[in-house]
């Protein structure tokens, strides 16, 4: 299986609520060392023959991020 | 003067919003998610809840339904489009208007009647009310922070595209404090706060809502007369 995995993240200048919620929980564990959390998606798009890298890039660019908040990366993996 | 009112899988508003648009006196029509016929509707309500579940992000999925691609090219060529909630949400998906619409900043749903202020009445959907006038309609979402970048925020103020801000406290940590933007012709509103709540004396805080569809009535009505 061809597989491409695409990692949303929120740009750095937009809030992270989510991430600020976790990271205020880390004292409850005891750690008291991290400076800040962000929290993203990973989206794992597996394509039936080749990978198409391009059609990818589409997929991620019109759908899977909002491009007006969020930043995102692409890769091929070897899948299991 | 027909407003449709477009029901996707997981709108919850939409039978508000066509009782607001019928006591305002328009002809409704419903409109289907995956049916990309208007139906000779003038205007389009898109209304709130959560679209296609709010997978991915709200409003994401809806923005590729069937009728989307007709009203987003009605929306280019000049029909009123007012989306509420999830229909903002789904307008900013969709390109019509600018910025995004993220998580409440405290993390919490909120479910509260709202004062806001009127900004700008220049446009299909507001041009009812007077510039500062303030109203009090329902407000009820978990992902209403509005965000854009600050340039494109000053040019919001600028071009006064920005509708509508909270007063009397800001319920999501929208940036400017705004609750409504529209398009730079003016035929598209996105709003979060719930107009079509606060249409009759039992069920609402106040009648404030009705000047929305009273608004794009009576634009429809003066279409093709010079201002």
């Amino acid at each position: 299986m061809a597989r491409v995995v695409v990692d949303v993240m929120l740009k750095p200048e937009i809030l992270d609520p989510q991430g600020q919620a976790v990271a205020n929980a880390l004292p409850r564990l005891g750690v008291n060392d991290v400076a800040s959390v962000r929290i993203g998606r990973r989206v794992e798009i597996d394509f039936a023959g080749e990978v198409d890298l391009e059609r990818a890039r589409e997929i991620a660019d019109k759908l899977l991020a909002n491009p007006v908040i969020e930043d995102y990366e692409i890769r091929v993996v070897e899948a299991v | 003067m027909k407003i449709g009112v477009v029901t996707f899988p997981g709108s919850l508003d939409d039978g508000d919003a066509a009782r607001a648009a019928r006591i305002a006196g328009a002809e409704v029509v419903r409109l289907w998610h995956a049916d990309p016929d208007l139906h000779g509707v003038d205007a389009v309500v898109l209304p709130g809840g959560f679209s296609y579940g709010d997978y991915l992000r709200c409003g994401a999925i809806a923005r590729f339904a069937p009728v989307m691609e007709t009203i987003s090219a009605a929306a280019r060529d000049g029909m009123p489009v007012m989306g509420i909630c999830n229909g903002f949400q789904i307008l900013c998906e969709a390109h019509l208007l600018p910025g995004a619409l993220t998580r409440n900043q405290h993390l919490h749903f909120r479910n509260r009647d709202q004062w806001l202020r009127i900004e700008n009445s220049d446009t299909a959907w507001t041009n009812h009310f007077t510039p500062g006038q303030e109203i009090l309609i329902p407000v009820k979402n978990g992902e209403g922070c509005y965000v854009a970048d600050q340039r494109t925020l000053d040019e919001l103020e600028a071009n006064g595209q920005i509708v509508a801000r909270y007063i009397q406290g800001n319920p999501n940590g929208s940036t400017r404090d705004i609750a409504a933007v529209r398009n730079t012709a003016g035929n598209v509103l996105g709003i979060m706060p719930h107009p079509e709540h606060a249409v009759e004396a039992l069920t609402g805080p106040s009648l404030d809502g009705l000047g929305f569809f009273s608004s794009v009535l009576k634009h429809l009505a003066g279409v093709g007369v010079p201002a």
